[in-house]
């Protein structure tokens, strides 16, 4: 009697466990939201969303985010012409190109291109990119394009590993049959075996965006931070993540509401990335 | 056609080389330029304006990761277990979980920062402290470690289970002392995937562990991790060469955690052959 409910007392404790994450995500959303609605309701969506200047600290101060949502998608859509043809086709590389030994050498690495902290990532692109830019384009070296190369570097890992892995899935008979045809190896790779991989290609291109839009601490140091929209891709910009960090420390009030504010928008966008990815990977499995 | 396979094959492999070569420039350059800069005086046991040493981070980053840990591992091995032991097929709770931790891992860590900041500093008044980091880094490291201890667990050959329960062990007898050692490797690597999660965050940590310079003294004492130490040096770009020198021992870390982390789960895979 005594070691039956033992064992569904510890079951009790598995699924207790299991609830967690649920109310994880229930308290994150409840305090950004509750944090950043109000703010958003009394400033008025429209201006908050498509006001194009922000100036905190004037009077009175004018909290528009454009600047910044327009910096975060153009970084990001920079970094994805840049970062996804790379990346989708280094996988193909490691998926059929590759001999056995040289793979067990070079998966690891991507593995560990994935752990390298952004921290690291940023420090190098300060160090390296900016003053090379600075070379080319003038100025201080610190804008999208600068950004742009970084978060493509930084999103290689995610992308190569999930593509890779669906374009192994992809069923051995559809290489074979289109070699029998007397397509060459390259052929029946582009032309048969990634497009049937393509929709975990799609979705490791999703999980690449939702990466380069939530990136911080690397864009920080390398964007240029300024709050304006900008008129060329050699000029600095700040992303609704950067804004939060760079202000959260001093900020107050109001200011403060429109910074947690800012986080609901880029909330959003993750929310709707990740459903969009859930929904993609669901069409895959049925 | 030749020509066109030919050029196909070209970029292939130029893509594979331009993405190696990043990687390899990075690590190396750091590491190049970095090493000179570590001297003994970084290693200093106490932080000064002049010696901006980072021993009081590391022991912070040690205590940070073992404490997160601490929460983390059972919370996310225990879901684990429920999801692939307990729970039956089709169930919604099941797809609820998996929802949620899919979408757990896709939140940025500055939300997390900004969420730890609102719940755990202001509203449970916990402050800048040693305690609002770990709940924070707990639940950002959690989907890692569910994912992990899941796929090890489904990797078990049902076989085994069976025999257990045949030889009349009951269900947490067979997970404790038949399945959990064979899926063991696995889980251990999601557990070290995030060691490293944890030791390369900044974001989610500025403001619920906070940047304090000291080493930490107690659940409610601010300090900062070597990540976050690195991130200061870099952006006010006094201390260039000490933060190439935090640089080298990051990337140290985490070249250790990779190596440990591909060790295991190839031993997971080997297992799973024999």
């Amino acid at each position: 009697m005594k070691k039956i409910s033992f064992e569904g007392f510890m079951k009790g404790v598995f699924m207790l466990c299991a609830t967690t994450s649920i109310l994880a995500i229930i308290l994150i959303c409840y305090f950004i939201f509750s944090g950043g609605v109000p703010f958003i309701l009394e400033y008025g969506l429209k201006e908050f969303l498509l006001g194009t200047s922000w100036r905190p600290s004037n009077t009175p101060p004018a909290f528009g985010i454009l600047p910044m949502i327009f910096g975060s998608l153009v970084m990001t859509l920079v970094a994805v012409v840049l970062g996804v043809p790379i990346g989708v086709l280094t996988a193909t590389y490691l998926a059929k190109f590759c001999d056995k030994r040289l793979y067990k050498i070079l998966k690891p690495c991507i593995n560990l291109m994935a752990g390298i902290p952004s921290i690291v990532y940023g420090f190098f692109a300060l160090v390296v990119i900016v003053p090379l830019m600075k070379d080319v384009f003038g100025g201080t070296g610190m804008n999208i394009i600068t950004a742009s190369i970084l978060l493509a570097i930084m999103i290689l890992p995610t992308i190569i590993g999930l593509s890779e892995s669906s374009i192994k899935s992809v069923p051995n008979s559809y290489y074979e049959g289109s070699i029998g045809l007397g397509a060459s190896h390259e052929r029946a790779v582009m032309t048969v075996v990634l497009p049937a991989a393509k929709s975990g290609i799609i979705s490791s291109i999703i999980l690449g965006v939702g990466r380069a839009i939530g990136e911080t601490m690397a864009v920080i140091l390398v964007a240029g931070n300024q709050p304006r929209i900008p008129n060329s891709l050699t000029k600095g910009v700040r992303t609704l993540t950067t804004n939060i960090v760079l202000e959260m420390a001093y900020a107050a009030d109001a200011h403060r509401e429109a910074l947690i504010a800012t986080a609901v928008v880029l909330f959003v966008f993750i929310l709707l990335i990740n459903a969009i990815f859930l929904i993609v990977k669901r069409r895959t499995l049925n | 056609m030749k020509t066109k396979s030919g050029i196909m094959r070209l970029l292939i492999k130029a893509s594979a080389f331009i993405t190696f070569a990043a990687l390899f420039f990075i690590i190396a350059y750091i590491i190049i330029n970095g090493m000179p800069n570590l001297k003994p005086s970084l290693f200093a046991l106490e932080y000064t304006t002049t010696n901006v040493s980072m021993f009081p981070s590391i022991i912070n980053t040690i205590l940070l990761v073992l404490l997160t840990l601490i929460i983390a591992t059972p919370i996310g091995v225990f879901t684990g277990f429920y999801l692939v032991e307990y729970a039956k097929r089709g169930n919604k709770l099941v797809e609820v979980i998996r929802i949620t931790t899919e979408t757990l891992s896709g939140i940025p860590s500055i939300v997390y920062g900004l969420f730890g900041m609102l719940f755990f500093v202001y509203r449970l008044e916990f402050s800048y402290s040693l305690l609002a980091g770990t709940l924070t880094a707990a639940i950002m490291v959690l989907p890692v470690i569910i994912r992990s201890t899941e796929e090890a667990l489904m990797a078990v050959d049902d076989s085994l289970r069976e025999a257990s329960f045949g030889l009349g062990a009951g269900k947490l007898r067979t997970i404790f002392r038949v399945v959990l050692p064979v899926a063991m490797p696995g889980i251990l690597s999601g557990i070290i995937l995030s060691i490293g999660r944890i030791v390369g965050e900044t974001a989610a940590l500025m403001y619920t562990l906070g940047t304090a310079t000291k080493m930490i003294n107690g659940f409610f004492s601010s300090g900062r991790t070597l990540s976050l130490h690195m991130y200061v040096l870099s952006s006010e770009g006094l201390f260039v060469k000490e933060a190439y020198a935090t640089g080298v021992i990051l990337l140290l870390i985490v070249l250790l955690i990779n190596g440990l982390s591909t060790y295991l789960s190839n031993k997971l895979t080997k297992g799973r052959l024999d």
